[in-house]
This record gives structure tokens, sequence and C-alpha cells, in this order.
């Protein structure tokens, strides 16, 4: 569904990323780490379509990222559920109709989708927030509503980037629950890192791959964290 | 064009909250909303001025074209027969259609706005005047002028032309420059929206990011800004051009008092002219938002 051949990306100074091919199984469990600054936003974002590689080729369900006009990848994004760095919310909307916006700027609202609405709030335990503004919202509400968002339309493939940001201890691995079950679905799931503890964490709960970056390369790392 | 249809088609059925994920901002709408009731206010003006010098120049240039007039100053008692012998030339006159003397109660008339109705017109040396109606093709007012010195000394030929002319000049003019205010006025709220737009589209960028990242085409995040300012500028120029016809309605009529004036006010089915404004307004407001939020959106990433 998402697959990269000699990507090289650069903001125009160096190359920030280069020669990454990689190609993400359908149902897998990734995780993409490296220090901070290394280019994990920057790598999901390719993935997402939301950069162009400087060289190489992004196909996304089959279809080559440089082909597609502005319009084909906001489609595109409707089968792709994302969690942003800071995920940004529309702050003039309730905490449903935030998560919601996916459905309604694709014209998918029913009374189906209500129902499936309603029980994803209850799943990330938002349902007693469902009429607060995102502003009044805790972080790691933040993070579930950014969650919640991201799957409304039922995507093959969830990229979260830095889910555990700024949540505590207790609070992130809530959200990795929820990732591994989205996971047990068989969604394909990955998750941009740093904290090298959730990732251990998480590998009593799901058989999770750990893509590194380093040296400007995307290396698959061993079972030693 | 097929994309425009499109996009009307979209405004007009598609989703009716879509301008909901776009902020409200009170401030900058009324005065979107202000500037198009203002426009479309004077536009109504500019339109009704345009509409009554059309109208004097077509009735001036009318008469100026077809009838003429000759004066008899002569004593009362040869008064009758310099009349008698005017029209017997008129009727030998060739390109004269039609002549006829006033009768005294039509010259009473003429002349009670200036005298008072009671005036008797016999008791006083006023002059008889008779209309001449020409045929298409005119006369030869030279000729018409020698004959009638060398037999009707008391008659003046007042062909009109010589000081209505100008006039009609005027009133084209008048009228020329009423339409170009008014298309002036549609480009200032083609401007007005534009920047506008642009204003919004600049302060709303975290919001069409957001909306881009959860898939939102641009085309959907255009139609929440064209559908606001669309609507905001109908409902401004409807609101501007209902008061400015109320406006309108309430001048003086001054067409009762001198013929050859005409009130400014509209005139039958002209009534219907200002609702087009609104209408106009809109569709202008919808291709300069669609305009402008097409050019912001190629822009962003
Ligand atoms: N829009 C941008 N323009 C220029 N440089 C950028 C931009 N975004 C990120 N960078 C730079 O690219 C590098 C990698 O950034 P990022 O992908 O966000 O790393 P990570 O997510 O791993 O922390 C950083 O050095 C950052 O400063
Ligand atoms: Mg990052």
């Amino acid at each position: 569904m998402i697959e990269l051949n000699n990507v090289a990306y650069s903001y125009g100074g160096g190359a920030l990323l280069s020669d990454i091919s990689l190609q993400l199984a359908p149902g897998s469990f990734y995780f993409l780490t490296g220090p901070s600054g290394a280019g994990k936003t920057t790598l999901l974002k390719l993935c997402y379509g939301a950069l162009q590689p400087t060289s190489g080729e992004v196909t996304l369900f089959g279809d080559d990222v440089a082909g597609l006009a502005r319009d084909d990848i906001a489609v595109l994004r409707r089968r792709m559920g994302v969690v942003h760095q800071d995920c940004s919310f529309l702050d003039h909307l309730s905490v449903t109709e935030n998560i919601a916006l996916p459905l309604r700027v694709s014209g998918r609202q029913s009374k189906a989708a209500q129902e499936d609405l309603t029980e994803l709030m209850a799943w990330v335990g938002l349902t007693h927030r469902a009429e607060a503004l995102p502003p009044e919202l805790s972080g790691g509400e933040r993070q579930r509503a950014a969650l919640a968002r991201a799957v409304i339309m039922s995507p093959d493939v969830v990229l979260a980037d830095e889910p555990t940001g700024n949540v505590d201890w207790e609070m992130s691995q809530r959200l990795l629950r929820l990732l591994v079950e989205l996971n047990k679905m068989g969604k394909t799931v990955l998750i941009a890192t740093h904290d090298l503890s959730l990732i251990r964490a998480a590998k009593s709960q799901v058989q999770a791959r750990v893509l590194r970056i380093a040296n400007r390369q995307v290396q698959l790392a061993g079972a030693d964290l | 064009m097929k994309l425009v249809r499109a996009d009307v088609k979209r405004f007009v059925l598609g989703d009716r909250q879509a301008d909901r994920v776009v902020p409200r901002s009170g401030f900058t709408a009324q005065l979107t909303v202000f500037a198009a009731a203002a426009m479309a206010f004077l536009a109504v003006f500019a339109m009704a001025l345009s509409l009554a010098a059309g109208r004097l120049a077509t009735r001036w240039g009318d008469e100026l074209a077809q009838s003429s007039t000759i004066r008899i100053v002569a004593p009362l008692d040869q008064r009758a027969a310099q009349t008698e012998a005017a029209l017997g030339i008129l009727e030998t006159t060739a390109g004269v259609a039609f002549a006829r003397a006033l009768s005294a109660s039509e010259q009473q008339a003429l002349l009670a706005p200036w005298f008072g109705a009671e005036l008797d017109l016999q008791t006083l040396p006023v002059p008889q005047l008779i209309e001449v109606i020409e045929e298409d093709s005119g006369f030869d007012a030279a000729g018409l002028r020698l004959r009638l010195a060398a037999e009707v000394p008391g008659a003046i030929l007042d062909d009109h032309s010589r000081w209505r002319a100008p006039l009609v000049d005027a009133a084209n003019r008048l009228r020329l420059l009423g339409w170009l205010s008014a298309v002036l006025l549609g480009a200032s709220v083609a401007a007005m929206v534009t920047l506008a737009a642009h204003a919004a589209l600049a302060a709303n960028a975290q919001v069409i990011a957001v909306l881009r990242l959860v898939g939102a085409t641009d085309r959907y995040i255009a139609q929440a800004f064209i559908r606001r300012f669309t609507l905001r500028a109908f409902g401004g120029a409807l609101v501007g051009s209902v008061v400015a016809m109320a406006v309108v309605a309430f001048l003086p009529d001054a067409s009762d008092t001198a013929g050859f004036l005409t009130g400014l006010s509209f005139q039958g089915w002209h009534w219907f002219l200002p609702f087009l404004i609104p209408l106009l307004c809109a569709a202008v407001a919808f291709v300069a938002t669609r305009a402008a939020a097409g050019r912001t959106l190629k822009r962003l990433a």
C-alpha cells in the first residue's frame, strides 16, 4: 500500500534522507525511530503525500505520487489515518465535529456513520468531552481525539507521529493499547517515536518491526533495544 | 466553463454546512456586507440616472426629429388671418406631415404654469401657436422661413433643433456615465470581495491545513469560502438595493409639472431591473472568491 523506492529528500540544504527503499506489509505493526531531527516526521509526510520526494518514487495504493494532482492526494488521504505530531484541530468546532470532519469533507455523513462515531468516541474514552472545544482538552485527550479522527474513515493504514509526545506514561500506554487494537483489527500501523521505552512496552503486546533512521538511511533494527 | 458550472451546482446542492468549517469572522464579515450594501445602493441610483437620461434623450430626440412650432405674433385683429395663411403655406410645403393651430384651451394649459389657470387669453396679445409635425424626411426649414417671411409677416418658425440638440447630447452622455458608474461599482465589488477573500484565506491558513490533512479537496475548501462571500455579497446588495429603491420611489416626481423633464424614479418594468443588482453582486463575488481561493490554495502544500 505504501512503497518507497530509492527515495531521497532535502529541504533545500543537504540531503536529509537518501536512498530509502521501504515497503509496508499489510497488517504489520511498525515503529519508526531515531533521534529528534533525524527526519521521522519528514518520512511520514512522504508516506502520506504531503511532501514529494526530491528523487526516487513514492507509490501510494499503486499510484506514483509524482503523477497525482492535489485533489487526488486529498482523496487518497481518506484511505490513510494520520495522527499528526501537533494534532491540530478546528478550534471553533466541538470535539465530536472535529472527529467527524473527515466524514464531512468527503460527503460521507450518514446515520450509520453517526453510530460509528458514537462508538468511536466511547472507544477512545471521550464521550464525556463530546461537546468540548479542542483548546479545552488535555494533552492526552487531544492525542486520543486525533487518533479517533484518524480512524473514523476506517483506513487501511494508520500513521501516527509521536502519538505519545507530551502525555504521561499511563496515557502513553493507553494510546499504545488503542493502536495495538487497531492492528489486531487488521490495519497496518506505523508509529514514529523517539521513545524507546514505548517500543519495549509494545513488544510484549504485538509483533512489532522497528525501523531506525540513521545516517540518512532507514534500517531494520535488530531485536536488541 | 464546465468547471464553473460544476461549482455553481455544488454551491446550490452541496454541503449547506460547508462554510461552518471556517470560523466566523464577525467584523470583516460585517464590512463585506456593508460594502456590498453601499455599492448596491449607489448602483441603483446610477441605474435610475441612466434610465432617466435615456428617457429624456429618447423623448427629446423624437420630438426634435418630428415637431416644430410656428408662432404668429400679430395684432389681435390680424391673428386669425395670418394663422390661416401660415397653415395654407404649410399645406403646400414638402415634408410637412401635419400642421394645426393649437386651440385656445391648449394654449391656456401651456401657459397655466406661469400665469395661472384664470387667465383669459382672448384679452392678451399672446402669440398663436401652430404645431408642425414633419415627415421622416424632414422639411427645408430655411426655405419655409423665407416663404413665411414673404407672406405672413408675424410668423416665426422655431424648429427646436437649435436648442434641443445639445440637450439630447448631454442626456446621452449622462446615460453613458450612469452605466459606466454601474460597471465601475461592479468592478469595485469584485475588488472588495477579492481583498476580503484573500484576507480570509490568509487568516485561515491553519484551518485550511487541517482540512487538507483530513482529506478535503481544494474544491471543498474553496466552496466554504465561496459560499460565505457569495451569500454575504448577495445579502448586503439586497438590503442596499431595496433601501435605494425605497428612496427612489419617494423622490418628488418632476414629470407632471414640467413636461420636458422626467422623474428619476423607475417606470413600468424598469422596477424589475434593480433586483438584478444583488444577483450580479452575488455572481461577481462567486467568481472573485473562486479565483482568489484557486490562486491561494495552489500555493499551499
Ligand atoms: N519545512 C521545513 N523546512 C526546512 N527544514 C525542515 C522543515 N521541516 C523539518 N526540517 C528539518 O528537517 C530535519 C528533520 O525534521 P523532522 O522530519 O521533523 O525530524 P523528526 O520528526 O525526526 O524530529 C530537522 O533538522 C528539521 O529542522
Ligand atoms: Mg517529528
